[in-house]
């Protein structure tokens, strides 16, 4: 059954890597639905939050093909897991004085903040899950949405020993025992 | 502190360190710093006569020792012909290491003259590649080069040299360790999946053992022989994994797949079990997948994680080595004999023997199956043989019985035509004493015939058998099977192979007949230089048995049967 899996990649910070992990979706045949890479706590690790549309076999050998890449440290399916799960949108609405009041009503039931404004138009920027996005989005198009920008899914695992720290010591290790190679 | 170098010279070193005598390759602008700084360093240079067959001859050097083959190039054009050497090598897991010149870094992205994004070419061809900016990175880079190319699942790593890196001075350190922090070549099988494997191999009545290119590239034959004493297992082989275990054992069955032989095919679809060694279930070796092997089990063992489960889904997947997993299953499996299922084989293999060309009577048409069983017999098994793709590959598959090891080099999973003169020449550096005989359909042998040139200048000798049947015979043979017989585009005129060998100054016979077979095969092995045999065989004979693509594994198109053969 296809569905939306979500995988949390240590790479390293080096040039081509993220057009590495690119090519391999794209050869393999793998459907990305999102993809965001950015740096971590530790120097010379980018880590990827990659959502793709796939079933539980698909999963497996995305992994197993990413692992594949010489420059990848760390990868885990965290979609089985409770995550906190985050995308930030920003939305240009086309409004004038007039609609503004409605539309920062809308604003406050999502959460979301208006960060620029103009004479006909303003700019809404909003954090959350996808659905949440998509709501508001929604409720913005009637006025008039001109432009729309969106960063992809980030995720970290909830609780203590969080996937996070298990895929940076899995990291480390692997280092460490390269090391001893 | 040693001494300031260039990397041109950092590039030699490295090569000299990793225990590189020759490489082949072709110069040119971006890559003649390298060039300029080879003479004084144990390294012969072979010069192709086209980038592609450089990589090939890289390759075939690489399946022949085991070791790294390298090839080298300038930059644009000339590592753009490299592409199809590369990608010949990816499919096989062979491991070569391809350096290509590149423009000045300054001019990186300008669309200089000759300058192609080459590292962003071969991405996909590669299982790692590198561009190279800077002198002091050209010798540790090379290092990890080799390293990643040996090690684990081998394959192709090209590294891009501009021509500043290769100008510029370093201070080379050959010793510094690889730091390759996400690569895991190797994995640790575990017991537990042994023991479930064990369990499996105890348990089935009709089991069947693969034997795949894994089982050459580990070096796990006698292994591979230990299990199969044990459990009393049959053996089919893929097109890789021939050699991988002797032929003439009486477990060997034979090659399976789109042209493999009915009875390992059917066994396959009897089978109550598949072990699966070093093998990819590609799809000329299953037939349809819906319906392959469904009554039997699978255990997988398999270097490579991304291979388990893709095509085939097993019941235990043993990610590791072969030979480990070999290792392990050895002892755990139970003695028994499987008397049954032997004898249910042999009556398989009566029935297709019954098809079989070589019971045909001889009626003076020289046939290509007839050209490799002499070829077999007169080299008793013994050569080293370099086979093209097409009909004559599907036959030499089948009609010369490989007992060893290494000692049949053939593009398996890209299929490149032009791949067996080049990739014998490079053989040739890896076993210097081995007899060696390329086999090539006249449609491959053109592909890469400037080659002979090459063998000419450089003092190589192999023995060439040229199939020539005035076809594109694989593809008019299904021309023939499945679009009615329109010969679109297949049929090819050749020059005379015998004159243009001798103007290359090499030897050359032509056989028209089978009783001239011998007489000039014994001619060509007392050549000291490249002997040319062109064999004019029957011009529409077709390979059997053949699974149409898509078709049951057991579905096969069969030989008439022979008239007169019970």
């Amino acid at each position: 059954m296809t569905e939306l899996r979500t995988f949390a990649v240590l790479v390293e910070d080096v040039p081509g890597v993220l057009n590495r992990v690119a090519s391999l979706f794209r050869r393999r045949n793998f459907n990305i639905v999102s993809l965001n890479v950015g740096r971590t706590h530790e120097r010379g690790v980018s880590r990827m939050t990659v959502v793709v549309e796939a079933d539980a076999r698909t999963a497996r050998l995305v992994e197993a093909n990413l692992y594949k890449l010489v420059n990848v440290l760390a990868v885990e399916d965290i979609s089985e897991r409770a995550t906190v799960t985050r995308d930030l949108a920003l939305i240009r609405v086309s409004a004038g004085a007039e609609e503004r009041a409605a539309i920062l009503q809308i604003c406050e039931v999502f959460r979301a903040r208006v960060v620029d404004v103009a004479p006909s138009s303003l700019v809404v920027e909003i954090t959350g899950a996808q659905d949440k996005i998509e709501g508001l989005a929604k409720l913005l198009e009637p006025f008039g949405i001109t432009e729309m920008v969106q960063t992809g899914a980030i995720a970290l695992t909830r609780g203590a020993d969080t996937g996070a720290t298990a895929l940076h010591r899995l990291a480390t290790e692997y280092a460490a025992a390269d090391r001893a190679a | 502190m040693t001494a300031e170098i260039t990397g041109a010279r950092a590039l030699w070193e490295a090569l000299v360190a990793e225990g590189v005598d020759v490489v082949f390759g072709y110069p040119g602008g971006a890559i003649m710093p390298a060039y300029d700084a080879l003479p004084g360093y144990p390294i012969r240079h072979v010069l192709c006569r086209h980038e592609q067959n450089a990589a090939h001859m890289a390759d075939g050097y690489a399946r022949a020792s085991g070791r790294v083959g390298v090839a080298i190039a300038t930059s644009g054009p000339g590592a753009t012909n490299l592409v199809t050497g590369i990608a010949t090598a990816m499919l096989d897991s062979s491991p070569i290491v391809c350096i290509t010149g590149q423009v000045p870094s300054t001019l990186i992205g300008s669309d200089a003259f000759q300058e192609t994004d080459i590292t962003g070419v071969t991405l996909p061809i590669t299982k790692h590649n590198y561009l190279v900016t800077r002198a002091e990175d050209v010798a540790p880079i090379l290092r990890e080069a080799f390293y990643v190319a040996r090690s684990g699942r081998p394959g192709p790593v090209v590294v891009d040299i501009t021509k500043d890196a290769q100008l510029g001075l370093c201070r080379p350190d050959h010793g510094a360790p690889v730091r390759l922090p996400g690569y895991r070549p190797r994995r640790r099988v575990e017991a537990a999946e042994l023991d479930e494997a064990a369990r499996l191999i105890d348990a089935a009545e009709r089991p069947l053992v693969f034997c795949g290119h894994g089982v050459v590239k580990a070096e796990a034959t006698a292994l591979l022989r230990e299990l199969v004493d044990k459990g009393d297992l049959p053996v089919a082989c893929t097109l890789l994994g021939l050699g991988g275990f002797p032929a003439s054992d009486p477990r060997h069955l034979g090659m399976m797949g789109m042209h493999g032989e009915a009875w390992v095919n059917e066994a396959v679809q009897r089978a109550d079990l598949l072990v699966a060694l070093g093998m990819r279930f590609d799809d000329r070796v299953t037939g349809n997948l819906a319906s392959y092997a469904r009554g039997a089990k699978k255990i997988h063992v398999e270097l490579d994680p991304a291979e388990v489960g893709k095509n085939v889904a097993c019941d235990v997947a043993i990610v590791g080595d072969v030979k480990d997993a070999l290792r392990g299953l050895v002892p755990r499996i139970a003695w028994r004999r499987r008397e049954g299922w032997r004898a249910e084989i042999a009556a398989l293999r009566e029935d297709a023997e019954a098809h079989d060309v070589q019971r045909l009577p001889d009626d003076g048409r020289l046939l290509a199956a007839h050209v490799m069983a002499d070829l077999h017999r007169l080299t008793g098994g013994e050569a080293l043989v370099v086979t093209d793709v097409g009909q004559h590959q599907m036959w030499e598959a089948q009609y010369y019985r490989h007992e060893a090891p290494r000692s049949l080099i053939t593009s398996g999973g890209l299929g490149t035509m032009g791949f067996a003169l080049p990739a014998a020449i490079g053989a040739r550096f890896a076993r210097p004493g081995d007899e060696i005989w390329v086999i090539a359909g006249d449609g491959g042998f053109q592909m890469s015939a400037a080659e002979l040139s090459t063998c000419m200048q450089e003092g190589v000798q192999v023995n060439v058998a040229i199939i020539n049947n005035g076809y594109l015979g694989m593809v008019r043979q299904w021309q023939d099977l499945f679009y009615e017989k329109r010969y679109v585009a297949t049929p090819i005129v050749s020059p005379d192979f015998v004159k243009l060998a001798e103007a290359h100054g090499l030897s050359a016979r032509r056989v028209t007949r089978r009783d001239e077979i011998e007489g000039a095969v014994g001619f060509a092995r007392m050549q000291r230089r490249t002997c040319v045999i062109e064999f004019q065989v029957a011009q529409e004979d077709t390979v059997y048995p053949m699974v149409p693509a898509g078709n049951d594994l057991a579905d096969m198109i069969r030989r008439p049967r022979m008239k007169g053969v019970s």
